[in-house]
């Protein structure tokens, strides 16, 4: 029997105040990931190694640039749902805790960020 | 270190634990569910040096220089290596941990069977990469 009221339930929210939203963002950039994956790093470990002037004239051909932007965005939200969790899990000093979740998502926006601009950046120079 | 010094043991006093990871015996199950944590958190790593690599080729041929240089050398060839087979096994076994959560492979045997599958795609696919960095 469920102390819950009808509402409650449908929104599907106890006492965290949040529901299944974190998991299946996680899961839904997860398969994301996976189907772009060969898309992206095929050409990537093409290039890798490549001298700049090659680089530069893959990713300027707009398939490149927007698997590379699209993955690079996806990347880096994957991730910072991830370590997330590991913080949540590992780190118990309130202190160290928070500050530790606030770099983690900060720091993986700024880096998604800046490298899907950089991507854009590649593809409309001239 | 003591009960009271972690925020999560704030309060409970000399009350006995449960049992920790050390007592159980390792496990296919156990071991690969560890190591797609540490394979994630290694990603983490690699994809801030791929952000690197990508904000380098937009700044300059000298930004671009610097990373590449780190890239192509010895040490830039193990990062590489650790991070593509890191890559490799999370990207496998995350499908695995998909099908799970669709409700597939529950079974003991199923568990252990497409564990020995994501690995060996793992492998399958690290060794692909490298050939198709190597020939280009």
């Amino acid at each position: 029997m469920t102390m819950l009221t009808p509402r409650a339930r449908v929104r599907g929210l106890g006492s965290a105040r949040s529901g299944t939203e974190h998991w299946w963002s996680h899961r839904l950039s997860a398969i994301s990931l996976a189907i772009l994956a060969p898309f992206f790093f095929i050409p990537f470990a093409i290039a890798l190694g490549k001298p700049w002037v090659e680089v530069v004239s893959i990713y300027k051909h707009p398939f490149h640039a927007i698997v590379a932007a699209a993955f690079m965005l996806t990347v880096f939200w994957h991730m910072r749902l991830g370590l997330q969790v590991v913080v949540e899990d590992y780190i118990h000093a309130p202190a160290l805790r928070t500050g530790l979740l606030i770099a983690v998502k900060l720091g993986t926006m700024l880096l998604g960020f800046a490298a899907a601009f950089s991507i854009a950046m590649i593809a409309f120079s001239v | 270190m003591s009960d009271v010094e972690t925020g999560a043991d704030i309060g409970r006093g000399n009350r006995p634990l449960s049992p920790h990871l050390q007592v159980y015996k390792p496990q296919i199950t156990s071991v690969m569910s560890a190591f797609h944590r540490i394979t994630g958190v290694g990603n983490s790593i690699g994809a801030a040096l791929v952000a690197w690599w990508f904000i380098a080729a937009a700044t300059g041929e000298g930004a671009f220089g610097f990373i590449d240089g780190f890239l192509t050398s010895w040490f830039g060839h193990l990062v590489l290596l650790g991070f593509t087979f890191s890559l490799c096994y999370h990207l496998c076994n995350g499908i695995r941990h998909l099908l799970w959560d669709a409700g597939y492979g529950f079974e003991l045997d199923q568990v252990k069977t497409t564990g020995l599958v994501a690995l060996a795609a793992a492998g399958l696919m690290a060794l692909g990469l490298f050939f198709v960095g190597w020939m280009n």
